[in-house]
């Protein structure tokens, strides 16, 4: 017998009416799933793959509308369905979990109250045994201590334990399809797999279909058996997980799958290959240290201890301060580039914030070229000559420009504060800035809300090399760019590296793209070096128990040929 | 809670020492001569001379100033020249029915613009979002003196179902015993059926004044509020959750509206306080800010610094429930300090 699909898409358009007329966010695209598949849809930003999503639950917002095609969920057809019906079938039928945990949920309604509204709503529990179920519901996504939990507001928690309320939250009435948009983006890596491993087992346990929506291909093909490939509204290819890895059909499947960092490439196979050219990456070759740290310590008083510290460390001891970067000392060679990996709260951006000055070390060193600048208040650092020849890309391409200033103004900025650049040669030297870094001149007079991500990164390190200086701290400067524009501009930031003899800092928890850029990496946890090295020795024979466990953590899609 | 209160008390010391500096210096440097206004206009420059000595207008300002002040630890706000009362207790008598207007303003523009607001960001470009934008728009432009006029000439001198407009009660009607100073209340309590309604209609009016003034920024606020809300994730969650259409607007989106909601509220209490003045002045409302312009006009400085450090202490308490009331509704606000 043959099974009719759970949730079947046919020919769904999916329109926008903006003040340019109308979109079409997605376009006569089809997809089914069956009862217990796991489905991925993989894509970059502008694919149409939320919009999807948002169609089958009816929650696009006023503006977009579904324009042409089908969407039957168990044999009912949702377009033709009553808003009420939909009520009733959001939430107990179909359900929905989204990125950003933390801002998914109510910030001022506790978290247990949340669970059970949904339970009531749905006439799953009454007013007596409500609490008991959304309890229940806590201790199904393993949260430790769910009837204390079951009263805590989501700030409260961390963002992993925010997206386990989430899940239960779509999960508390046994819903027969889950859609997980982006559900582990922002998180860390273990987190993240604990969160899937978590979202596959109840599914799978409970016999129940799941979509999840991601930008991260290897992700996908991990935790799906099929996978949905979007280009601009439309799919391109659909195929299971492991034909997908071996025999990716469609060029646009090819080039995603070509620009995902992975264990086994060089820089250079990310790109697609007609800007391969063949240039082979230039050469790294360290030379004397250009930065020495040595017990370099930073504390930080802690909080009264109230309710918020009573749940996140039931053990605080009040009077101790609380050290964020505990006694760690490395350097940095010329020419080298120097990565900095670990998990959110480990004091990689508090280490990185202290080499820029912004903050004051409580003890230990920075040597910076023989000279001492950790003892330079950071309130004068500004004004230091030494200030010119540390510089930073920020990680948020668009919030780190000045809304007001055009591409031209920003890349301009650090030469009119901080540069001897005479008027006259501003112009051109922006425009070399421009080029160098592979920005056409034609945008330079745009604003950053007419560039792409992308273009906005360009400018954000034209900005950072504009002074020539001699390291250059780099926090996740990829982490908000679509895979295509992360390998272009890595391969950038390697090709600037050698071009201008500088150094990095490269600040990121992404381990396969420091493998890719680093030459050393150096792994933190809780202040501390867990473990340094080479990159390719620390990232392919970890010997620190944490650091295999971080690698453990990252998503193993299936065997890949060479790339072709 | 009590540490936090009395924290926040203390807080407002400096404010109010600010305020009673400024009050005094104000009424000195302003024209007109307290003592030639209360001398008479016959009065020789030599009679004038007296009286000015006898009000210890005479003396160098820092000395009066000390005696101020002296006067203000003892409870003392002085005497008022033109009603010849101690400030202090014609300020008690006339702060009731001051305050009894505003609050019935105020009450009555929320229970307007709030649903109002709601209703416009969640139907955004539907007719009912135009009407608020319009009653916004007429909410800001029309002086209060001009809306107050124009009531009275249409329900009073036209339509002939409004009482004169002179006053909190009839002159023939007798005010109810006094136990929170507001005629309403005082009414109900003593279940005067025939006062409260006197003193109801009496309010109406200059109450519906003041309400469409501060109609425009209550419903601007929430409607701008409420649309921020209504586009965060949580409440697409709440959507996707299948909450109810009235759950997901009322529980989730608007509590969390409320904070700007609120904040607003604060300001629109001291806009209310100065279109006061002029509502009393139309209405004949035997207020507290009818009192001051009085006593300003006679150059009377006792009565305006008593004036404005009343309403000072009002504005500052009013700052402190708020502030309270921020960490009734957000919860991260509790735990942030």
């Amino acid at each position: 017998m043959i099974q009719l699909p759970l949730l079947n898409v046919r020919d769904l358009t999916v329109e926008f009416s903006t003040r340019r007329g109308i979109v079409r966010a997605v376009r006569n695209i089809d997809i089914s799933i069956g009862k217990g598949e796991t489905l991925g849809i993989v894509g970059e930003s502008g694919s149409g793959k939320s919009v999807t999503s948002y169609a089958v639950m009816r929650i696009l917002d006023r503006a977009g509308q579904i324009a042409g095609g089908s969407i039957h969920f168990a044999g009912l057809d949702l377009r033709a369905a009553s808003e009420r019906q939909m009520v009733d079938l959001r939430g107990r039928e179909m359900s929905m979990i989204f990125q950003n945990p933390r801002a998914a949920l109510n910030p001022i309604r506790r978290i247990g109250h949340q669970i059970e509204d949904v339970l009531r709503q749905h006439a799953q529990a009454g007013s007596a045994d409500a609490r008991e179920k959304a309890i229940e519901a806590l201790r199904d996504v393993r949260i430790s201590r769910p009837e204390e939990r079951y009263s805590a507001y989501p700030f409260e928690l961390s963002g992993g334990m925010c997206q386990r309320v989430v899940i239960a939250l779509a999960l508390a009435c046994r819903p027969k399809l889950l859609i997980a948009d982006e559900p582990t983006t922002g998180l860390d890596v273990t987190t993240q797999k604990a969160v899937m491993d978590l979202i596959l087992e109840l599914t799978r346990a409970r016999g129940m279909s799941t979509i999840l929506i991601t930008h991260d291909l290897g992700l996908a093909a991990t935790y799906c058996s099929r996978v949905v490939v979007m280009e601009k509204g439309e799919v391109v290819e659909t195929a299971s997980a492991a034909e997908i890895f071996a025999a990716p059909r469609h060029a646009y499947t090819r080039k995603l799958m070509r620009a995902t960092p992975r264990p086994g490439i060089g820089l250079r196979d990310l790109l697609p290959d007609e800007n391969r050219a063949g240039e082979a990456l230039p050469a790294s070759a360290p030379g004397a240290p250009l930065l020495t740290v040595s017990a370099l310590v930073k504390e930080y008083p802690r909080a009264e201890a109230g309710l918020f510290s009573r749940f996140m460390k039931p053990d605080a001891a009040g009077a101790q301060p609380f050290r964020a970067v505990d006694g760690i000392g490395f350097d940095i060679k010329r020419g080298e580039s120097l990565g900095l990996v670990g998990e959110s709260g480990c004091g990689k951006s508090t280490t990185s914030m202290m080499l820029m000055r912004l903050i004051d070390p409580t003890a230990g060193s920075i040597i910076f070229d023989g000279e001492d600048i950790g003892s330079i208040p950071a309130r004068d650092f500004a004004r230091h000559p030494m200030r010119k020849r540390i510089q930073m890309v920020f990680q948020d391409p668009t919030d780190s420009l000045n809304p007001r200033y055009s591409a031209a103004r920003a890349i301009a900025d650090p030469l009119l504060r901080l540069g001897a650049c005479e008027p006259r040669t501003l112009r051109a030297r922006v425009e070399e800035l421009a080029s160098l870094v592979g920005l056409p001149g034609d945008l330079l007079d745009r604003f950053p809300h007419q560039l792409s991500g992308g273009q906005k990164a360009r400018v954000g390190i034209a900005r950072a090399i504009a002074l020539n200086p001699s390291l250059v701290v780099l926090d996740e400067p990829t982490a908000a760019l679509d895979v295509s524009v992360q390998a272009l501009v890595l391969n950038l930031l390697a090709d600037l590296k050698a071009a201008l003899g500088m150094s990095y800092l490269f600040v990121s928890h992404d381990l396969h793209v420091v493998r890719l850029i680093c030459d050393r990496v150096i792994v933190m946890r809780a202040g501390r070096i867990i473990e340094q090295g080479r990159a390719a020795d620390v990232l392919d024979h970890p010997k620190a128990d944490y650091t295999k466990e971080l690698i453990a953590a990252l998503p193993h899609p299936p065997a890949q040929p060479a790339a072709r | 809670m009590l540490k936090i209160l009395i924290g926040r008390i203390l807080t407002t010391i400096p404010a109010l020492i600010g305020v009673v500096v400024v009050s005094f210096l104000l009424t000195r440097v302003l024209p007109g001569d307290t003592a030639a206004y209360f001398a008479g206009p016959a009065a020789t420059p030599q009679a004038i001379e007296e009286v000015r000595k006898k009000l210890g207008l005479d003396r160098p300002l820092p000395e009066q100033f000390a005696s101020y002040v002296r006067d203000l630890s003892h409870g003392n706000l002085g005497q008022s020249l033109t009603t010849g009362q101690p400030v202090l207790s014609d300020i008690k008598a006339r702060l009731p029915a001051s305050a009894e207007l505003t609050l019935f303003g105020l009450v009555l523009s929320l229970l307007i613009a709030v649903p109002l607001g709601i209703v416009a960001a969640v139907r955004q470009g539907s007719m009912i979002d135009h009407a608020c934008r319009a009653i916004v728009t007429a909410g800001v432009s029309l002086p209060v003196f001009f809306t107050g006029l124009l009531l009275v000439y249409v329900f009073y001198f036209i339509l002939q179902i409004s009482p004169a407009p002179l006053g909190r009660l009839d002159v023939f009607a007798s005010a109810p015993a006094e136990i929170t100073g507001f005629y309403l209340l005082d009414s109900l309590l003593a279940r005067d059926g025939a006062t409260f309604r006197a003193s109801f209609s009496q309010l109406l009016l200059p109450g519906v004044t003041l309400a469409i003034f501060a109609l425009a920024p209550i419903a601007r606020i929430t409607r701008a509020s409420m649309l921020s809300v209504l586009s965060m994730d949580f409440v697409r969650t709440a959507r996707a959750s299948g909450l109810s259409r009235r759950k997901v607007i009322m529980t989730y989106a608007f509590r969390n509206a409320l904070l700007p909601v609120v904040t607003t509220l604060g300001m629109v209490f001291s806009f209310l306080l100065g279109a006061n003045v002029l509502v009393e002045k139309v209405f004949a409302w035997p207020g507290i800010g009818s009192y001051a312009v009085e006593a300003l006009i006679a150059s009377d400085f006792a009565p305006v610094q008593g004036f404005v450090l009343a309403m000072a202490i009002l504005y500052i308490v009013l700052n402190l429930l708020i502030d309270l009331s921020y960490r009734l509704i957000d919860p991260r606000m509790r735990a942030s300090s």
